[in-house]
Protein backbone atom coordinates (compact mmCIF):
# COMPACT_ATOMS: atom_id res chain seq x y z
CA UNK A 1 0.00 0.00 0.00
CA UNK A 2 1.54 3.43 -0.74
CA UNK A 3 2.20 5.99 1.78
CA UNK A 4 0.04 8.57 0.29
CA UNK A 5 -3.06 6.71 0.71
CA UNK A 6 -2.00 5.66 3.93
CA UNK A 7 -1.70 9.41 4.86
CA UNK A 8 -5.03 10.33 2.89
CA UNK A 9 -6.55 7.16 5.16
CA UNK A 10 -5.38 8.19 8.38
CA UNK A 11 -6.89 11.62 7.63
CA UNK A 12 -10.11 10.57 6.47
CA UNK A 13 -10.47 8.31 9.83
CA UNK A 14 -9.31 11.63 12.01
CA UNK A 15 -11.72 13.89 10.49
CA UNK A 16 -14.94 13.14 12.22
CA UNK A 17 -12.50 13.88 15.84
CA UNK A 18 -10.96 17.29 14.06
CA UNK A 19 -14.63 18.66 12.72
CA UNK A 20 -15.64 18.14 16.22
CA UNK A 21 -12.67 19.42 17.54
CA UNK A 22 -13.11 22.96 15.44
CA UNK A 23 -16.56 23.38 16.37
CA UNK A 24 -16.11 23.13 20.19
CA UNK A 25 -12.92 24.54 20.87
CA UNK A 26 -10.91 26.16 17.85
CA UNK A 27 -13.82 28.41 16.79
CA UNK A 28 -15.05 29.20 20.40
CA UNK A 29 -11.10 29.94 21.06
CA UNK A 30 -10.93 31.96 17.63
CA UNK A 31 -14.17 33.82 18.30
CA UNK A 32 -13.13 34.48 21.86
CA UNK A 33 -9.62 36.69 20.39
CA UNK A 34 -12.61 38.57 18.41
CA UNK A 35 -14.75 39.45 21.42
CA UNK A 36 -11.56 40.09 23.24
CA UNK A 37 -11.45 43.59 21.02
CA UNK A 38 -14.83 44.41 21.38
CA UNK A 39 -17.24 46.06 23.83
CA UNK A 40 -19.66 43.31 23.06
CA UNK A 41 -22.68 42.37 25.87
CA UNK A 42 -23.43 38.71 26.67
CA UNK A 43 -26.87 38.69 25.89
CA UNK A 44 -27.94 41.81 23.02
CA UNK A 45 -25.28 44.21 21.29
CA UNK A 46 -23.01 42.79 19.16
CA UNK A 47 -19.98 44.94 20.72
CA UNK A 48 -17.85 47.59 18.50
CA UNK A 49 -14.39 47.68 17.89
CA UNK A 50 -12.38 49.00 20.33
CA UNK A 51 -8.83 47.86 20.22
CA UNK A 52 -6.52 46.96 23.24
CA UNK A 53 -8.85 48.59 25.58
CA UNK A 54 -10.04 45.50 27.52
CA UNK A 55 -6.67 44.23 27.90
CA UNK A 56 -4.87 47.80 29.76
CA UNK A 57 -8.25 48.19 31.46
CA UNK A 58 -7.97 44.39 32.67
CA UNK A 59 -4.19 44.57 33.27
CA UNK A 60 -4.31 47.68 35.30
CA UNK A 61 -6.93 46.73 37.17
CA UNK A 62 -6.40 45.77 41.23
CA UNK A 63 -9.00 43.47 40.62
CA UNK A 64 -6.63 41.18 38.45
CA UNK A 65 -3.17 41.71 40.14
CA UNK A 66 -4.85 41.15 43.51
CA UNK A 67 -6.27 37.98 41.97
CA UNK A 68 -3.60 36.70 39.88
CA UNK A 69 -1.50 36.84 43.41
CA UNK A 70 -3.99 34.55 44.87
CA UNK A 71 -4.43 32.27 42.15
CA UNK A 72 -0.07 31.96 42.65
CA UNK A 73 -0.30 31.67 46.08
CA UNK A 74 -2.91 28.93 45.86
CA UNK A 75 -1.02 26.98 42.90
CA UNK A 76 2.04 27.06 44.52
CA UNK A 77 0.87 26.07 48.23
CA UNK A 78 -1.46 23.28 47.28
CA UNK A 79 1.29 21.94 44.69
CA UNK A 80 3.72 21.77 46.40
CA UNK A 81 2.12 20.08 49.42
CA UNK A 82 0.58 17.36 47.27
CA UNK A 83 4.03 16.89 45.90
CA UNK A 84 5.99 16.63 49.35
CA UNK A 85 2.61 14.46 51.14
CA UNK A 86 2.74 12.40 47.80
CA UNK A 87 6.23 11.04 47.87
CA UNK A 88 6.11 10.87 51.23
CA UNK A 89 2.54 8.52 51.33
CA UNK A 90 4.12 6.88 48.05
CA UNK A 91 7.73 5.62 49.89
CA UNK A 92 5.24 4.27 52.82
CA UNK A 93 3.62 2.46 50.45
CA UNK A 94 6.52 0.85 48.78
CA UNK A 95 7.49 -0.38 51.95
CA UNK A 96 6.74 -4.04 53.51
CA UNK A 97 3.78 -4.07 55.79
CA UNK A 98 0.40 -5.92 56.84
CA UNK A 99 -2.65 -4.60 54.98
CA UNK A 100 -0.48 -2.70 52.44
CA UNK A 101 -2.30 -3.43 49.53
CA UNK A 102 -5.72 -2.62 51.40
CA UNK A 103 -3.96 1.29 52.02
CA UNK A 104 -2.69 1.42 48.22
CA UNK A 105 -6.46 0.82 47.11
CA UNK A 106 -7.77 3.51 49.88
CA UNK A 107 -5.48 5.73 47.69
CA UNK A 108 -7.96 6.04 44.92
CA UNK A 109 -10.67 7.12 46.73
CA UNK A 110 -10.23 10.97 47.50
CA UNK A 111 -9.25 10.90 43.64
CA UNK A 112 -12.47 9.22 42.83
CA UNK A 113 -14.55 11.07 44.50
CA UNK A 114 -16.33 14.40 42.60
CA UNK A 115 -15.00 17.81 43.22
CA UNK A 116 -17.68 19.13 43.58
CA UNK A 117 -19.11 16.40 46.15
CA UNK A 118 -15.05 17.51 48.42
CA UNK A 119 -15.58 20.65 48.42
CA UNK A 120 -19.13 20.25 49.65
CA UNK A 121 -17.82 17.82 52.31
CA UNK A 122 -14.94 20.25 53.56
CA UNK A 123 -17.28 23.29 53.47
CA UNK A 124 -19.57 20.73 55.59
CA UNK A 125 -16.25 19.99 57.87
CA UNK A 126 -15.58 24.01 58.26
CA UNK A 127 -19.43 24.93 59.07
CA UNK A 128 -19.32 27.46 61.68
CA UNK A 129 -21.96 26.49 63.76
CA UNK A 130 -22.18 22.71 63.38
CA UNK A 131 -18.53 21.41 61.80
CA UNK A 132 -16.71 18.98 62.29
CA UNK A 133 -13.63 20.68 62.75
CA UNK A 134 -15.00 23.31 65.05
CA UNK A 135 -16.61 20.24 67.43
CA UNK A 136 -13.02 18.51 67.46
CA UNK A 137 -11.03 21.18 68.09
CA UNK A 138 -13.15 22.88 70.78
CA UNK A 139 -13.37 19.50 72.80
CA UNK A 140 -9.52 18.58 72.51
CA UNK A 141 -9.37 22.15 74.10
CA UNK A 142 -7.26 23.47 70.90
CA UNK A 143 -10.03 26.18 70.28
CA UNK A 144 -12.47 28.19 73.03
CA UNK A 145 -14.71 28.96 70.50
CA UNK A 146 -16.32 28.07 67.08
CA UNK A 147 -14.60 30.15 64.42
CA UNK A 148 -15.96 30.46 60.51
CA UNK A 149 -12.97 29.24 58.84
CA UNK A 150 -14.55 29.70 55.36
CA UNK A 151 -15.79 33.52 56.14
CA UNK A 152 -12.68 35.00 57.43
CA UNK A 153 -9.72 36.17 54.83
CA UNK A 154 -7.46 35.00 56.93
CA UNK A 155 -8.00 31.53 57.04
CA UNK A 156 -10.37 30.74 53.99
CA UNK A 157 -7.65 30.42 51.29
CA UNK A 158 -5.42 27.77 53.54
CA UNK A 159 -9.03 26.19 54.38
CA UNK A 160 -9.34 25.64 50.31
CA UNK A 161 -6.11 24.90 50.03
CA UNK A 162 -6.19 21.69 52.63
CA UNK A 163 -9.40 20.20 50.84
CA UNK A 164 -7.73 20.73 47.33
CA UNK A 165 -4.70 19.01 49.23
CA UNK A 166 -6.25 16.00 50.50
CA UNK A 167 -7.94 14.80 47.23
CA UNK A 168 -5.16 15.50 45.24
CA UNK A 169 -2.46 14.25 47.21
CA UNK A 170 -3.26 11.00 46.34
CA UNK A 171 -2.68 10.34 42.83
CA UNK A 172 0.56 12.14 43.60
CA UNK A 173 1.70 9.36 45.44
CA UNK A 174 -0.14 6.51 42.90
CA UNK A 175 2.37 7.98 40.48
CA UNK A 176 5.33 8.49 42.55
CA UNK A 177 4.11 4.31 43.79
CA UNK A 178 4.68 3.14 40.40
CA UNK A 179 8.05 5.27 39.53
CA UNK A 180 9.23 3.83 42.94
CA UNK A 181 8.39 0.07 41.98
CA UNK A 182 10.24 0.59 38.57
CA UNK A 183 13.61 1.32 40.74
CA UNK A 184 15.89 -2.23 40.57
CA UNK A 185 16.30 -3.54 43.78
CA UNK A 186 19.69 -4.34 43.22
CA UNK A 187 20.67 -0.50 42.74
CA UNK A 188 19.28 0.26 45.92
CA UNK A 189 20.89 -2.87 47.60
CA UNK A 190 24.55 -1.93 46.05
CA UNK A 191 24.02 1.57 47.73
CA UNK A 192 23.52 0.08 50.87
CA UNK A 193 26.48 -2.06 50.53
CA UNK A 194 28.43 0.99 49.85
CA UNK A 195 27.17 2.47 52.82
CA UNK A 196 24.71 5.40 51.95
CA UNK A 197 22.36 6.38 54.37
CA UNK A 198 18.71 6.77 54.26
CA UNK A 199 19.35 10.68 52.92
CA UNK A 200 21.89 10.27 50.09
CA UNK A 201 19.65 6.61 48.85
CA UNK A 202 16.57 8.92 48.34
CA UNK A 203 18.75 11.76 46.82
CA UNK A 204 20.97 9.82 44.43
CA UNK A 205 19.22 6.35 44.06
CA UNK A 206 15.67 6.64 43.99
CA UNK A 207 15.30 10.56 42.92
CA UNK A 208 16.73 9.88 39.37
CA UNK A 209 13.77 7.73 38.65
CA UNK A 210 11.30 9.75 40.39
CA UNK A 211 12.07 12.72 38.44
CA UNK A 212 10.24 11.99 35.29
CA UNK A 213 6.99 11.24 36.58
CA UNK A 214 7.29 13.84 39.45
CA UNK A 215 7.98 16.56 36.88
CA UNK A 216 4.79 15.43 34.86
CA UNK A 217 2.49 15.26 37.58
CA UNK A 218 3.74 18.67 38.59
CA UNK A 219 2.98 19.79 35.77
CA UNK A 220 -0.01 18.60 35.14
CA UNK A 221 -0.89 19.77 38.89
CA UNK A 222 0.13 23.36 38.36
CA UNK A 223 -1.87 23.87 35.39
CA UNK A 224 -4.77 22.76 37.01
CA UNK A 225 -4.43 24.52 40.48
CA UNK A 226 -4.27 27.43 38.32
CA UNK A 227 -7.45 26.87 35.72
CA UNK A 228 -9.01 26.20 39.65
CA UNK A 229 -12.73 27.27 39.69
CA UNK A 230 -15.08 23.96 40.93
CA UNK A 231 -13.48 23.90 44.54
CA UNK A 232 -13.49 27.55 44.86
CA UNK A 233 -16.99 27.96 43.69
CA UNK A 234 -18.82 25.91 45.49
CA UNK A 235 -16.72 26.13 49.41
CA UNK A 236 -16.30 30.48 48.95
CA UNK A 237 -17.57 31.51 45.61
CA UNK A 238 -14.41 33.54 46.29
CA UNK A 239 -14.86 35.49 49.40
CA UNK A 240 -14.97 36.26 52.02
CA UNK A 241 -13.63 39.69 50.72
CA UNK A 242 -12.76 38.47 47.13
CA UNK A 243 -10.06 36.90 49.51
CA UNK A 244 -10.32 33.05 47.47
CA UNK A 245 -11.14 34.28 44.16
CA UNK A 246 -9.19 32.50 41.44
CA UNK A 247 -8.56 34.24 37.68
CA UNK A 248 -11.17 31.26 36.58
CA UNK A 249 -13.89 32.65 38.64
CA UNK A 250 -12.82 36.42 38.23
CA UNK A 251 -13.17 35.57 34.29
CA UNK A 252 -16.80 34.19 35.54
CA UNK A 253 -17.91 37.28 37.24
CA UNK A 254 -16.73 39.44 34.26
CA UNK A 255 -18.59 37.19 31.46
CA UNK A 256 -21.30 35.88 32.80
CA UNK A 257 -22.17 37.97 36.18
CA UNK A 258 -21.54 41.20 34.91
CA UNK A 259 -22.24 40.22 31.36
CA UNK A 260 -19.13 41.76 30.07
CA UNK A 261 -18.37 39.23 26.74
CA UNK A 262 -15.37 42.03 25.75
CA UNK A 263 -13.37 42.47 28.91
CA UNK A 264 -14.05 38.60 30.13
CA UNK A 265 -12.85 37.67 26.81
CA UNK A 266 -9.40 39.51 27.25
CA UNK A 267 -9.47 38.43 30.67
CA UNK A 268 -10.02 34.62 29.34
CA UNK A 269 -7.03 35.23 27.02
CA UNK A 270 -4.35 36.62 29.25
CA UNK A 271 -5.75 33.43 31.56
CA UNK A 272 -4.72 30.95 29.07
CA UNK A 273 -1.90 33.08 27.48
CA UNK A 274 -0.16 32.83 31.50
CA UNK A 275 -0.73 29.17 31.15
CA UNK A 276 0.47 28.41 28.29
CA UNK A 277 3.83 30.15 28.88
CA UNK A 278 4.12 28.00 32.52
CA UNK A 279 3.27 25.24 30.60
CA UNK A 280 6.53 25.48 28.06
CA UNK A 281 8.43 26.52 30.38
CA UNK A 282 7.58 23.03 32.52
CA UNK A 283 8.16 21.03 29.52
CA UNK A 284 11.55 22.58 28.76
CA UNK A 285 11.40 21.59 32.31
CA UNK A 286 11.16 18.44 31.78
CA UNK A 287 13.00 17.29 29.00
CA UNK A 288 16.27 18.86 30.47
CA UNK A 289 15.00 16.90 33.63
CA UNK A 290 14.09 13.44 31.62
CA UNK A 291 17.78 13.78 29.83
CA UNK A 292 19.56 13.86 33.02
CA UNK A 293 18.40 11.25 34.60
CA UNK A 294 18.55 8.42 32.47
CA UNK B 1 18.53 -6.18 52.01
CA UNK B 2 18.34 -4.22 54.87
CA UNK B 3 17.44 -5.41 58.10
CA UNK B 4 15.17 -3.42 60.00
CA UNK B 5 14.63 -2.62 63.43
CA UNK B 6 11.12 -3.29 65.87
CA UNK B 7 11.47 0.81 65.98
CA UNK B 8 11.24 1.53 62.06
CA UNK B 9 8.93 -1.36 61.79
CA UNK B 10 6.55 0.21 64.81
CA UNK B 11 7.38 3.60 62.88
CA UNK B 12 5.87 2.30 59.27
CA UNK B 13 2.75 0.51 61.26
CA UNK B 14 2.08 4.43 62.76
CA UNK B 15 2.72 6.09 59.42
CA UNK B 16 0.36 3.94 57.85
CA UNK B 17 -2.23 4.26 60.10
CA UNK B 18 -2.14 7.92 59.97
CA UNK B 19 -2.50 7.84 56.22
CA UNK B 20 -5.44 5.70 56.28
CA UNK B 21 -7.26 8.18 58.93
CA UNK B 22 -6.04 11.08 57.26
CA UNK B 23 -7.88 9.13 53.76
CA UNK B 24 -10.84 7.86 55.59
CA UNK B 25 -12.13 10.01 58.22
CA UNK B 26 -13.53 12.81 56.06
CA UNK B 27 -15.14 9.99 53.87
CA UNK B 28 -16.62 8.42 57.11
CA UNK B 29 -17.51 11.69 58.55
CA UNK B 30 -19.57 12.38 54.85
CA UNK B 31 -21.52 9.03 55.51
CA UNK B 32 -22.28 9.37 59.20
CA UNK B 33 -23.57 12.77 58.84
CA UNK B 34 -26.11 11.04 56.05
CA UNK B 35 -27.31 9.06 58.63
CA UNK B 36 -27.34 10.56 61.88
CA UNK B 37 -30.59 12.72 62.96
CA UNK B 38 -30.38 16.00 61.96
CA UNK B 39 -30.58 17.35 66.49
CA UNK B 40 -27.32 14.44 66.81
CA UNK B 41 -25.84 17.11 64.11
CA UNK B 42 -26.84 20.24 65.94
CA UNK B 43 -25.73 19.12 69.18
CA UNK B 44 -23.22 20.63 71.19
CA UNK B 45 -20.59 18.62 71.77
CA UNK B 46 -21.25 17.51 67.96
CA UNK B 47 -22.84 13.57 68.93
CA UNK B 48 -19.83 12.04 66.32
CA UNK B 49 -21.60 8.64 66.31
CA UNK B 50 -25.66 8.76 65.60
CA UNK B 51 -27.76 7.28 68.59
CA UNK B 52 -29.96 4.86 65.76
CA UNK B 53 -28.63 5.04 62.18
CA UNK B 54 -31.37 7.19 59.93
CA UNK B 55 -31.66 6.13 56.56
CA UNK B 56 -34.56 8.04 55.63
CA UNK B 57 -32.79 10.68 53.57
CA UNK B 58 -32.06 8.12 51.01
CA UNK B 59 -35.65 7.56 50.57
CA UNK B 60 -36.44 11.08 50.56
CA UNK B 61 -34.21 11.88 47.97
CA UNK B 62 -34.29 9.16 46.09
CA UNK B 63 -38.52 9.76 45.73
CA UNK B 64 -39.64 11.37 42.67
CA UNK B 65 -42.74 13.00 44.25
CA UNK B 66 -43.50 15.99 42.68
CA UNK B 67 -42.06 19.39 43.96
CA UNK B 68 -40.01 17.33 46.62
CA UNK B 69 -35.94 17.46 47.28
CA UNK B 70 -36.18 13.84 45.74
CA UNK B 71 -37.73 15.38 42.28
CA UNK B 72 -34.91 17.64 41.95
CA UNK B 73 -32.24 15.19 42.77
CA UNK B 74 -33.43 12.44 40.95
CA UNK B 75 -33.99 14.43 37.51
CA UNK B 76 -30.42 15.42 37.79
CA UNK B 77 -29.22 12.33 38.57
CA UNK B 78 -30.89 11.25 35.46
CA UNK B 79 -29.50 13.77 33.70
CA UNK B 80 -26.24 13.20 34.47
CA UNK B 81 -26.92 10.03 33.39
CA UNK B 82 -27.58 10.54 30.16
CA UNK B 83 -25.00 13.15 29.55
CA UNK B 84 -22.45 11.23 31.07
CA UNK B 85 -23.75 8.67 28.54
CA UNK B 86 -23.60 10.49 25.66
CA UNK B 87 -21.07 12.49 25.60
CA UNK B 88 -19.09 9.09 26.37
CA UNK B 89 -20.33 7.44 23.45
CA UNK B 90 -19.88 9.80 21.56
CA UNK B 91 -16.07 10.31 22.21
CA UNK B 92 -15.25 6.45 21.86
CA UNK B 93 -16.97 6.92 18.63
CA UNK B 94 -14.53 9.53 17.48
CA UNK B 95 -11.34 7.97 19.54
CA UNK B 96 -11.32 4.71 17.94
CA UNK B 97 -10.30 5.26 14.44
CA UNK B 98 -8.67 8.59 15.47
CA UNK B 99 -6.49 6.85 17.94
CA UNK B 100 -5.94 3.90 15.66
CA UNK B 101 -4.88 6.42 12.58
CA UNK B 102 -2.38 7.85 15.01
CA UNK B 103 -1.10 4.71 15.78
CA UNK B 104 -0.65 3.18 12.33
CA UNK B 105 0.22 6.62 10.34
CA UNK B 106 2.74 8.58 13.12
CA UNK B 107 2.92 11.12 10.41
CA UNK B 108 -0.56 12.13 11.21
CA UNK B 109 0.48 12.23 14.69
CA UNK B 110 0.96 16.34 14.82
CA UNK B 111 -2.66 16.66 14.74
CA UNK B 112 -3.43 14.48 17.90
CA UNK B 113 -0.86 16.95 19.77
CA UNK B 114 -2.66 19.78 18.92
CA UNK B 115 -5.78 18.50 20.22
CA UNK B 116 -4.21 17.03 23.22
CA UNK B 117 -2.79 20.50 24.05
CA UNK B 118 -5.95 21.92 24.24
CA UNK B 119 -6.17 20.64 27.48
CA UNK B 120 -3.91 23.55 28.76
CA UNK B 121 -6.94 25.72 27.85
CA UNK B 122 -8.89 27.05 30.80
CA UNK B 123 -12.65 26.19 30.03
CA UNK B 124 -13.46 29.90 30.73
CA UNK B 125 -11.54 30.77 27.48
CA UNK B 126 -14.11 28.94 25.54
CA UNK B 127 -17.05 29.72 27.79
CA UNK B 128 -18.40 32.89 25.78
CA UNK B 129 -18.41 31.93 22.41
CA UNK B 130 -19.77 28.63 23.74
CA UNK B 131 -22.73 29.85 25.38
CA UNK B 132 -23.27 32.09 22.79
CA UNK B 133 -23.49 28.99 20.46
CA UNK B 134 -25.72 27.20 22.22
CA UNK B 135 -28.33 29.83 22.55
CA UNK B 136 -28.13 30.40 19.12
CA UNK B 137 -28.89 27.02 18.31
CA UNK B 138 -31.72 26.65 21.00
CA UNK B 139 -29.78 24.08 22.85
CA UNK B 140 -29.05 26.00 26.10
CA UNK B 141 -30.45 24.26 29.43
CA UNK B 142 -30.78 21.00 27.14
CA UNK B 143 -28.97 17.73 27.66
CA UNK B 144 -27.43 17.03 24.14
CA UNK B 145 -26.05 20.56 24.11
CA UNK B 146 -23.89 19.92 27.62
CA UNK B 147 -22.99 16.33 26.05
CA UNK B 148 -21.60 18.22 22.91
CA UNK B 149 -19.89 20.71 24.91
CA UNK B 150 -18.33 17.48 27.26
CA UNK B 151 -16.94 16.05 23.78
CA UNK B 152 -14.20 19.62 24.57
CA UNK B 153 -12.88 17.63 27.82
CA UNK B 154 -13.53 13.67 26.80
CA UNK B 155 -12.01 13.46 23.64
CA UNK B 156 -8.52 14.21 23.61
CA UNK B 157 -8.66 12.10 26.38
CA UNK B 158 -10.04 8.78 24.99
CA UNK B 159 -8.30 9.44 21.75
CA UNK B 160 -4.76 9.67 23.45
CA UNK B 161 -5.66 6.79 25.62
CA UNK B 162 -7.01 4.68 22.84
CA UNK B 163 -3.80 5.59 20.30
CA UNK B 164 -1.23 4.51 23.88
CA UNK B 165 -3.84 1.00 23.41
CA UNK B 166 -3.65 0.44 19.69
CA UNK B 167 0.34 0.97 20.03
CA UNK B 168 0.36 -2.44 21.91
CA UNK B 169 -1.50 -4.29 19.33
CA UNK B 170 1.27 -5.58 17.03
CA UNK B 171 0.28 -4.25 13.22
CA UNK B 172 2.09 -7.74 11.98
CA UNK B 173 -1.44 -8.82 13.10
CA UNK B 174 -3.51 -6.72 11.17
CA UNK B 175 -1.10 -7.04 8.23
CA UNK B 176 -1.87 -10.51 8.36
CA UNK B 177 -5.29 -10.47 7.89
CA UNK B 178 -4.97 -8.20 5.25
CA UNK B 179 -2.94 -10.19 2.99
CA UNK B 180 -5.20 -12.92 4.02
CA UNK B 181 -8.03 -10.61 1.58
CA UNK B 182 -9.73 -9.03 4.97
CA UNK B 183 -10.19 -5.38 3.88
CA UNK B 184 -9.87 -2.48 6.53
CA UNK B 185 -13.48 -2.60 8.11
CA UNK B 186 -13.04 -6.43 8.39
CA UNK B 187 -9.82 -6.48 9.92
CA UNK B 188 -10.60 -3.94 12.81
CA UNK B 189 -13.70 -5.94 13.64
CA UNK B 190 -11.96 -9.40 13.63
CA UNK B 191 -8.41 -8.42 14.91
CA UNK B 192 -7.92 -5.16 15.75
CA UNK B 193 -11.47 -3.83 18.02
CA UNK B 194 -11.63 -7.71 20.15
CA UNK B 195 -8.04 -6.66 21.25
CA UNK B 196 -8.35 -3.52 22.30
CA UNK B 197 -11.69 -4.05 23.93
CA UNK B 198 -9.51 -3.84 27.11
CA UNK B 199 -8.86 -0.28 26.52
CA UNK B 200 -11.59 0.66 24.75
CA UNK B 201 -13.51 -0.17 28.19
CA UNK B 202 -10.90 1.93 30.07
CA UNK B 203 -11.08 4.72 28.17
CA UNK B 204 -14.79 4.38 28.53
CA UNK B 205 -14.87 4.59 32.66
CA UNK B 206 -12.51 7.39 32.11
CA UNK B 207 -14.74 9.40 30.03
CA UNK B 208 -17.76 8.67 32.64
CA UNK B 209 -15.53 10.08 35.42
CA UNK B 210 -14.33 12.72 33.71
CA UNK B 211 -18.39 14.13 32.60
CA UNK B 212 -19.88 12.89 36.19
CA UNK B 213 -17.57 15.48 37.61
CA UNK B 214 -17.79 18.46 35.21
CA UNK B 215 -19.04 21.37 36.88
CA UNK B 216 -18.25 24.29 35.36
CA UNK B 217 -19.70 24.28 31.78
CA UNK B 218 -22.62 22.82 33.72
CA UNK B 219 -23.04 25.43 35.51
CA UNK B 220 -22.98 28.21 33.06
CA UNK B 221 -25.30 26.12 30.73
CA UNK B 222 -27.67 24.81 32.43
CA UNK B 223 -30.57 26.47 34.15
CA UNK B 224 -32.98 23.89 35.84
CA UNK B 225 -34.70 20.38 36.29
CA UNK B 226 -34.57 19.33 32.36
CA UNK B 227 -30.69 19.77 31.78
CA UNK B 228 -28.89 20.50 35.56
CA UNK B 229 -26.67 17.89 36.21
CA UNK B 230 -26.03 16.26 39.83
CA UNK B 231 -22.37 18.73 40.13
CA UNK B 232 -24.64 21.65 40.16
CA UNK B 233 -27.78 20.25 42.16
CA UNK B 234 -25.30 19.65 44.89
CA UNK B 235 -23.67 22.66 44.65
CA UNK B 236 -27.09 24.45 44.81
CA UNK B 237 -27.78 22.15 48.13
CA UNK B 238 -24.26 23.20 49.65
CA UNK B 239 -24.77 27.00 48.65
CA UNK B 240 -29.07 27.37 49.97
CA UNK B 241 -30.59 27.49 52.36
CA UNK B 242 -31.08 23.78 53.57
CA UNK B 243 -31.05 23.44 57.21
CA UNK B 244 -30.66 19.66 56.94
CA UNK B 245 -26.63 19.04 56.35
CA UNK B 246 -27.46 15.48 56.59
CA UNK B 247 -29.34 15.73 53.41
CA UNK B 248 -26.40 17.81 51.79
CA UNK B 249 -24.15 14.46 53.20
CA UNK B 250 -26.61 12.28 51.56
CA UNK B 251 -26.53 13.91 47.79
CA UNK B 252 -23.04 13.73 48.25
CA UNK B 253 -22.93 10.07 49.18
CA UNK B 254 -25.06 9.22 46.27
CA UNK B 255 -23.34 11.18 44.20
CA UNK B 256 -20.10 9.40 44.76
CA UNK B 257 -20.83 6.31 44.62
CA UNK B 258 -20.97 5.35 41.36
CA UNK B 259 -17.48 6.86 40.45
CA UNK B 260 -16.37 5.35 43.79
CA UNK B 261 -17.24 1.79 42.97
CA UNK B 262 -16.12 2.32 39.37
CA UNK B 263 -12.60 3.70 41.37
CA UNK B 264 -12.21 0.83 43.30
CA UNK B 265 -13.42 -2.60 40.94
CA UNK B 266 -11.40 -0.77 38.09
CA UNK B 267 -8.02 -0.01 40.19
CA UNK B 268 -5.70 -1.66 38.72
CA UNK B 269 -6.80 -0.47 35.34
CA UNK B 270 -7.25 3.39 36.16
CA UNK B 271 -4.19 3.26 38.15
CA UNK B 272 -2.11 2.24 35.39
CA UNK B 273 -3.96 4.36 32.88
CA UNK B 274 -3.02 7.18 35.09
CA UNK B 275 0.64 6.84 35.36
CA UNK B 276 1.45 5.57 32.13
CA UNK B 277 1.22 9.17 31.00
CA UNK B 278 3.24 10.04 34.59
CA UNK B 279 5.71 7.69 33.97
CA UNK B 280 6.65 7.29 30.33
CA UNK B 281 6.59 11.48 29.79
Amino acid sequence: MSGTWMTTRAWLLMLPLLVIMVAVIGWPLVDTVRLSFTDAQLVGTAGNYVGFDNYTKMLTSSNFTRTLSTTTWFAVVSVAAEMVLGVLAALLLNQEFRGRAVLRGLMILPWALPTVVNATLWRLIYNPEYGALNAALTQLHLIDNYRSWLGEPGTALAALIVADCWKNFPLVALIALAALQAVPRDITAAALVDGAGPFNRFRFVILPYLAGPLMVALVLRTIEAFKVFDIIWVMTRGGPANSTRSLSILVYQEAFSFQRAGSGASLALIVTLLVTVLAVAYATLVRKTAGSAT
Amino acid sequence: MERKTPVFTAFVYVCALLLAAVILAPLAWLFVMSISPAADLAAKPLRWWPQAADFSRYAQLLSTAENSAGAAFTSSLRNSLEVAGMATLAAIVLAVPAGWAVSRTPSVGWSLSMVIATYMLPPVALSVPLYMGLSWLGLLNNVFGLALIYLTILAPFTTWLMKSGFDSIPREIEAAAMIDGAGLLQTWRIITLPLAAPVVATSALFAVLLAWDEFFYALLFTSDQRAKTLTVAIADLAGGRVSDYGLIATAGVLAALPPVLIGLVMQRALISGLTSGGVKG
